[in-house]
C-alpha cells in the first residue's frame, strides 16, 4: 500500500528504530547514547550502533531520551449508575500518549457483593481491544469475606494483579471497617501483594455530609467543606497503623493534602513501608476553583478526597515528592462530562467524582518540580516512571531505558511551552482543572512498543495495540524489607511457672474477650446488639474449661521451683 | 465528748479552726511566705500577722511549702468488673489519696451497657458518700450510644454537676464506639459545654492481635502489651482530635501510656487544637518491661489499657512533655485488683482485670522525676497536679488554689524527705505495688482537707463519708473560651450561583457515593439497630429517602442569580 496516512505507519519504521544523539535520562543517571530498538524491545544501547539498513532514525539532537511514563491510577471507562465516565480506554490512553505515558494502570472496581474475578474479566475485555499503550490492573476490594479472598488469591496466582486497593470512605457503600482493613493487609502480605487504600475517614464524611446538605450548603463547595483534609490524614494515620501492625507494605493513592503527604513522610522516618501517590490535580491545582460562580466549572473539580483549597499545597507536594518523601505519581484520571456531573446539580453528594489528567501528568511535573529545580531529571523519571515500575514488578521491562527493556520512550522537549485548554486536549471532556496554565517541558517524540506514536505534534495511535501487563508478588521494592522484619518479628512468650495461688470467681463477662468476639471469621461482622449486653458464660471458656497445658506453649517449671510464683518480690 | 484523743480523733476545736504560719506558698504562677488562717474548712485570711481567734491550733510550717491539696482526676475505687470488684474501695482508695496529698479525686461511673447513665452515676454517689474520706467528683463513662444517653447526658450536666463523658475505642464489642457515634456524642458534648474525654486504642485492631497471640500460645501478660503496641494507641489518640476537631469539642485524653501517644497531642496542640494529656503515675514513674516478669503475679500487676511502654525511656519522656506544658493533667488511673483477681486470667491475658495503683504514689513520683530533676519548678508542679484539672473541670478557684474563699484543702510539702515505696507499707490493700523498691524524694508531711488535718508525723486520721460530692458546672472558662469564638467563626456559607440549567445525565442505577440523607444521623436512638452489612444486598434502591427529595433546603437557600444571568452558568470558561 503506497499510502500513508498520518494514522498509518508503515510497519518498516515502527518495528526498527534508531534514535540518535539523544541524553539518555534514568532514575540513577543521565549519559549521550543512541538507542537501537526492533520488535518493541531495546536491542543495543551506545555508540556507532551497527544497525541494519534503512532503518528509520530520529534525530534528537541533544533532547533527553527518558522511560515513558506509567500513570499508576486512571479509571478509564468507569462505570457510574448507568453511565461511564466520557474517556474510555481507547480515548483515555490516547491522551496519556499524547502526554508521553506510555503505560497505564486501571483500577478494577467491582461493585459490592459482585464476584472480583468478573469484574476483572470485564475490564480486560474493555481494554484489550481498545487501549492503545501497555496496561495494567489493580483491583479494588469493595467486600469481604472467604470467597472474596480466594479470589484475591487467584488473581495474584494467575491473573497478574499484585495490588489491591481498599477504601476508608463511601460509608455504607465500599467502606472497610479497620477490622477488615487489618485481615485484607494480613492477608496481602502473606501473598506479597500491596496494599492499596483511599484513605478518608468515611463515617465522619457522612456526618459532615448532613450537616452541609442541613445548612443548605448544596453546590461543590459542600464537597470539600465536607471532607476537610484533616480526614484525610486521619485516615492515612490509621492506615499506616493497621499496615505497620500487620507488616503490610503500604500504598496511599491520591495524596492530596499537605497533612496526609506530612503523615506519609513521618512514616516513612520512623521505617514504615509506605508509598504515597500525589495526583497530576493535587500537585497542579488547588481547591479553590470549589467556589467558582460557574456552577459546571467547580462541579469539573470534584474528586475524593479533593483538592485542598489552601493554594500553597501543590508546591509543597512537589517539594515533598523531589524529597522522596512522596514516591510515585498517577492522574487519577476520571472525567465525566458536565451533564453526568449535573447530576448533582442540587447535591453535592451526587455528583460523579473525578478529575482529568493523564495527559497533563509529565508536564505538570516538569513544569512545577523541574525546572524550578526542586528535582532533576533523574528524580523526574523515578516518580514519573521508574518507582511505579517497581512497585508493580514490573522494573527493568518497564521504567528504564535498558537492553532488553521495552521500547516505551520518550523524547523530552524541555524547552517546549503550551498552555492547557480543553479545547485542545484529548480528553472527551468539557472542563479541563488546568485550564489556561502555562507550562515547561513535554513530549517531542513519543515511542510505544517501539512505534512511534508522537511525532511533530501528530499522533499515530493504534486502538487496540496496548498489552495487557501481568504483575507478579512480591516486588522486591517492597518485600525485601517486609521479609527481613517478619523474621525478626516472632514473639516469644516468657516461660513461667503455673501460677497456683487463689483465683477469684467471676460472673459476667466484660473487657472484650477475644475468644469469644473477634476474627471468627471475615464474613461475620456482628453488629453491636446494644440491649444484649449481658454476655453469657457460655462463650469465652471459664479458666476451670481451658486445658491447662495446651500442647505448644512454652511454659516450663523457672529453675528455682514453683514455689515462688506466687510469692510477694 | 470523751477525754480520750485517740489517734484517728481529733477533736473538733482543733479542726475547724487551723493557722498555719511561717510557710511558703505555692501556687500555680508564684510562691510566697504568708500565714493562712482557716475556718470551717474554708481559707479565710492569708496574710502576715493575722488577727484570729485565741486558742486556734496553729502548725508551724517554718521552711516547708504549702500548696494547694493534690487533685487526682482519674480514679476507678471500688469498680466493678465482672463481678468482681476492683480491691480498693472509696474508703480504703481516698484514705490512699489522702496519705499521698491528694485531697480531691476525681472517680468514673462506668454503667454497663444497658444500663441507664442516672442510675449508674446514683449507684456511685451512694457508694462514695458513705465512704469517701476527701472531697469527690464523678466522671460519666459513655458505654454505649443512643437517644435515651443523650437525655441523660443533659440531666447529669444540668441536674447533677457531671461536665465530663468518657468514651472509648477500644474494648470491642463492649464499650467501644463507633467514628460516627463517637461524632455525635462529640457534638452532644460540645452542645453541653462539658469535657469529652477518649479512652485511646484503637480496639478492632487489639481485637484481632489479641487473638493472632493467644493463637501462637502466648497467654501471659506479655500478650497484653503486645497485643496493644502503642502505635494502637497513637493512632486512637490520632483519630479522636480528628473528631474533635470537626466537632470542636474539646478533647481530653486520659492514661497516656506512650511517647507516640503524646506525640501525637503536643502536635495537635501545636495545630491548635482544645486538646488535654493526662499521663497516669504509672506511666511516668515506671515502664512495661515488668510484663515479661518470670513472676506471673508481679507482671499481672502491672496490667491497665493502655499497657505501660515496654521503651524504658517513656517515663522521662512524658515527664519532659508534662513539664512544658504539652501534658497538662495527672491522675493516676487507680485501679489496683488483687493476686486472686487477677488469676482470672492466668491462663488468657485478655482476661486478667485491668488498672494499676497510683494515687497515694502520684505526687512523689511527680515530685522526684520532675521538679528533683529540673525539669519543674514548684509552680509548674501544682499546675499538673491540682490547678489544671481544677480549671478544666471548672473548679477553680475554689480548688486548685490557696487563696481567700478557696477550700482549705491544703499540703504541707517536704521536699527533702526520701521514701522507699513498697507494698508493705501503702495504703492499698493489694499485694503488688507497681513502684515497689523506687526509692522517691519529696512528700506530704502535713495534709489538710477540709480544713481538717489529715495527715501528721505519719499518722492518718481520715473519716469515712467524710468527702463531699463537688458538682462541677458547664463551660469551664479554660476550655471554652475558645471553643466558643471558633463556633462563632466556623459558619459555613454556600457559593451564591445561578441555577444549573444545562443538560443532566440520566441516572439508572444507585447513588455510588451513599447519601447522608438515609444513612447519617437520623438520631443517636436509631444507632441500636445498626444494621449488619448484608454483602449480598448491595443495591441500595432509590425509593427510599434519597437524594434531594426529603431535604427542605428551599427556603434557606443563598443561591441567586448571578449579576451576568443566567446564560454563563454552564459555558465554558
Amino acid at each position: 500500500m503506497s499510502y500513508q496516512g498520518k494514522k498509518n505507519i508503515p510497519k518498516i519504521t515502527s518495528d526498527r528504530l534508531l534514535i540518535k544523539g539523544g541524553r539518555i535520562v534514568n532514575d540513577d543517571q543521565s549519559f549521550n547514547a543512541d538507542i537501537y530498538m526492533e520488535d518493541g524491545i531495546i536491542k543495543q544501547i551506545g555508540d556507532n550502533l551497527i544497525v541494519p539498513g534503512g532503518v528509520k532514525t530520529i534525530e534528537t539532537g541533544g533532547k533527553m531520551v527518558i522511560p515513558g511514563g506509567i500513570d499508576i491510577h486512571t479509571h478509564f471507562q468507569m462505570p457510574y449508575r448507568g453511565t461511564t465516565t466520557v474517556d474510555d480506554f481507547a480515548q483515555g490512553s490516547k491522551a496519556a500518549l499524547a502526554g508521553g505515558t506510555t503505560m497505564i494502570v486501571d483500577h478494577v472496581i467491582p461493585d459490592p457483593g459482585c464476584s472480583l474475578m468478573a469484574a476483572y474479566d470485564l475490564w480486560r475485555q474493555w481494554a484489550d481491544g481498545t487501549t492503545c499503550c501497555d496496561y495494567s490492573l489493580h483491583v479494588d476490594i469493595t467486600h469481604w469475606n472467604d470467597s472474596v479472598k480466594q479470589e484475591v488469591d487467584n488473581l495474584i496466582k494467575e491473573k497478574g494483579v499484585n495490588s489491591f486497593q481498599v477504601y476508608m470512605a463511601y460509608k455504607d457503600y465500599y467502606q472497610m471497617s479497620n477490622s477488615e482493613l487489618y485481615e485484607i493487609f494480613s492477608f496481602l502480605a502473606e501473598r506479597g501483594g500491596i496494599a492499596e487504600v483511599h484513605a478518608e475517614n468515611g463515617e465522619i464524611i457522612a456526618e459532615e455530609q448532613a450537616r452541609m446538605l442541613q445548612m443548605g450548603i448544596t453546590g461543590p463547595e459542600g464537597h470539600v467543606l465536607s471532607r476537610p483534609e484533616e480526614l484525610e490524614a486521619e485516615a492515612v494515620f490509621r492506615a499506616i497503623t493497621i499496615a505497620s501492625q500487620t507488616n503490610c507494605p503500604l500504598y496511599v493513592t491520591r495524596v492530596m493534602s499537605k497533612s496526609a503527604a506530612d503523615i506519609i513522610s513521618q512514616a516513612r522516618k520512623k521505617g514504615n513501608v509506605v508509598f504515597g501517590e500525589p495526583i497530576t490535580a493535587s500537585l497542579g491545582t488547588d481547591g479553590t476553583h470549589y467556589w467558582s460562580k460557574n456552577w459546571a466549572k467547580a462541579a469539573s473539580f470534584v474528586t475524593s478526597p479533593p483538592l485542598s483549597p489552601d493554594p500553597t499545597t501543590p508546591d509543597y507536594l512537589n517539594t515533598l515528592l523531589s524529597s522522596g518523601d512522596l514516591s510515585v505519581t498517577g492522574s487519577a484520571h476520571c472525567t465525566f462530562s458536565v451533564a453526568q456531573k449535573a447530576i448533582g446539580k442540587d447535591d453535592f453528594t451526587q455528583i460523579p467524582e473525578g478529575v482529568n489528567g493523564v495527559e497533563e501528568r509529565m508536564t505538570v511535573i516538569w513544569d512545577k518540580a523541574v525546572t524550578t529545580g526542586k528535582m532533576d531529571e533523574n528524580m523526574f523519571v523515578a516518580v514519573t516512571s521508574t518507582n511505579a515500575a517497581k512497585i508493580l514488578n514490573l522494573y527493568p521491562r518497564k521504567g528504564r531505558i535498558a537492553v532488553g527493556s521495552d521500547a516505551d520512550l520518550v523524547v523530552w522537549d524541555t524547552d517546549s511551552i503550551r498552555t492547557i485548554t480543553a479545547k485542545t486536549h484529548n480528553s472527551a471532556a468539557e472542563y479541563n482543572v488546568f485550564e489556561g496554565m502555562e507550562l515547561r517541558g513535554g513530549p517531542h517524540v513519543v515511542i510505544c512498543q517501539g512505534k512511534i506514536v508522537l511525532e511533530d505534534g501528530n499522533l499515530h495511535i493504534i486502538s487496540g495495540a496496548g498489552r495487557f501487563i501481568p504483575c507478579s508478588p512480591f516486588p522486591d521494592f517492597a518485600y525485601k524489607r517486609i521479609k527481613a522484619r517478619k523474621q525478626l518479628a516472632v514473639l516469644r512468650a516468657v516461660p513461667r511457672g503455673m501460677y497456683d495461688g487463689p483465683v477469684s470467681e467471676f460472673s459476667m463477662s466484660r473487657g472484650g474477650t477475644p475468644s469469644a468476639s473477634a476474627r471468627t471469621s471475615p464474613t461475620k461482622q456482628p453488629s453491636r446488639n446494644l440491649h444484649q449486653s449481658g454476655f453469657s458464660l457460655a462463650g469465652p471458656p471459664t479458666p476451670d474449661d481451658i486445658p491447662i497445658r495446651p500442647a505448644g506453649r512454652r511454659i516450663v517449671v523457672p529453675p528455682g521451683g514453683r514455689s515462688n510464683i506466687t510469692s510477694l518480690s | 465528748m470523751s477525754g480520750y484523743q485517740g489517734k484517728k480523733n481529733i477533736p473538733r476545736i482543733t479542726s475547724d479552726r487551723l493557722l498555719i504560719k511561717g510557710g511558703k506558698i505555692v501556687n500555680d504562677d508564684q510562691s510566697f511566705c504568708a500565714d493562712i488562717y482557716m475556718e470551717d474548712g474554708v481559707i479565710k485570711q492569708i496574710g502576715e500577722n493575722l488577727i484570729v481567734p485565741g486558742g486556734v491550733k496553729t502548725i508551724d510550717a517554718h521552711g516547708s511549702m504549702l500548696m494547694p491539696g493534690g487533685i487526682d482526676v482519674h480514679t476507678r475505687f471500688q469498680m466493678p468488673d465482672r463481678g468482681m470488684v476492683s480491691a480498693d474501695d472509696f474508703y480504703q482508695g481516698t484514705k490512699a489519696a489522702l496519705a499521698g496529698g491528694t485531697t480531691m479525686i476525681i472517680d468514673h461511673v462506668v454503667p454497663e451497657p444497658g444500663v441507664s447513665l442516672i442510675s449508674a452515676f446514683e449507684q456511685w454517689r451512694e457508694w462514695a458518700d458513705s465512704k469517701s474520706c476527701c472531697d469527690y467528683s464523678l466522671h460519666v463513662d459513655i458505654s454505649e450510644w443512643h437517644k435515651g444517653i443523650q437525655e441523660d447526658m443533659e440531666t447529669l450536666v444540668k441536674d447533677h454537676g457531671v461536665n465530663s463523658f468518657l468514651v472509648y475505642l477500644a474494648y470491642k464489642d463492649v464499650f467501644q464506639l463507633t467514628d460516627a457515634q463517637v461524632y455525635e456524642v462529640f457534638s452532644v458534648i460540645r452542645d453541653l459545654g462539658a469535657i469529652a474525654q477518649v479512652h485511646a486504642e484503637n480496639g478492632d485492631i487489639i481485637a484481632e492481635e489479641q487473638h493472632k497471640i493467644l493463637e501462637q500460645g502466648i497467654t501471659g501478660p506479655e500478650g497484653h502489651v503486645l497485643s496493644r503496641p502503642e502505635e494502637v494507641e497513637a493512632e486512637a489518640v490520632n483519630r479522636s482530635v480528628t473528631v474533635a476537631n470537626q466537632t470542636n469539642c474539646p478533647l481530653y485524653v486520659t492514661k497516656v501510656m506512650s511517647k507516640s501517644a503524646a506525640d501525637v497531642i503536643a502536635q495537635a496542640r501545636k495545630k491548635g487544637t482544645v486538646v488535654y494529656g493526662e499521663p497516669i503515675t504509672a506511666s511516668l514513674g515506671t515502664d512495661g518491661s515488668h510484663y515479661w516478669s518470670k513472676n506471673w503475679a508481679k507482671a499481672a500487676a502491672y496490667v491497665t489499657s493502655p499497657p505501660l511502654s515496654p521503651d524504658p525511656t517513656t517515663p522521662d519522656y512524658l515527664n519532659s512533655l508534662l513539664s512544658c506544658g504539652d501534658l497538662q493533667v495527672t491522675g493516676s488511673a487507680h485501679c489496683p485488683f488483687n493476686t486472686a483477681q487477677r488469676a482470672v486470667g492466668k491462663d488468657d491475658f485478655s482476661l486478667i482485670p485491668e488498672g494499676v495503683n497510683g494515687t497515694e504514689e502520684r505526687m512523689s513520683i511527680i515530685w522526684d522525676k520532675c521538679v528533683v530533676t529540673g525539669k519543674m519548678d514548684e509552680n509548674q508542679f501544682v499546675a499538673v497536679t491540682s490547678t489544671n484539672a481544677s480549671k478544666i473541670f471548672n473548679m477553680y478557684p475554689r480548688k486548685g488554689r490557696i487563696a481567700v474563699g478557696s477550700d482549705a484543702d491544703l499540703v504541707l510539702w517536704d521536699p527533702d524527705v526520701t521514701k522507699i515505696i513498697s507494698a508493705k507499707s501503702h495504703n492499698s490493700t493489694v499485694e503488688y505495688n507497681i513502684f515497689e523498691g523506687t526509692e522517691v524524694r519529696g512528700g506530704p508531711l502535713v495534709v489538710i482537707s477540709q480544713g481538717k488535718i489529715v495527715l501528721e508525723e505519719g499518722n492518718l486520721h481520715t473519716t469515712e463519708g467524710s468527702g463531699r460530692y463537688v458538682a462541677r458546672k458547664p463551660f469551664p472558662d479554660y476550655v471554652y473560651k475558645r471553643i466558643k469564638a471558633r463556633s462563632r467563626l466556623a459558619e459555613l456559607r454556600g457559593v451564591p450561583r445561578g441555577l444549573y440549567d444545562g443538560p443532566v445525565c440520566e441516572v439508572s442505577v444507585t447513588p455510588k457515593t451513599m447519601t447522608p440523607a438515609s444513612s447519617a444521623k437520623t438520631s443517636p436512638a436509631k444507632q441500636p439497630n445498626q444494621p449488619v452489612r448484608n454483602l449480598h444486598q448491595s443495591g441500595f434502591s432509590l425509593s427510599g429517602a434519597q437524594a434531594d427529595d426529603n431535604i427542605p433546603r428551599r427556603s434557606t437557600q443563598r443561591i441567586v442569580a448571578p449579576p451576568g444571568g443566567r446564560a454563563n452558568i454552564t459555558s465554558l470558561g
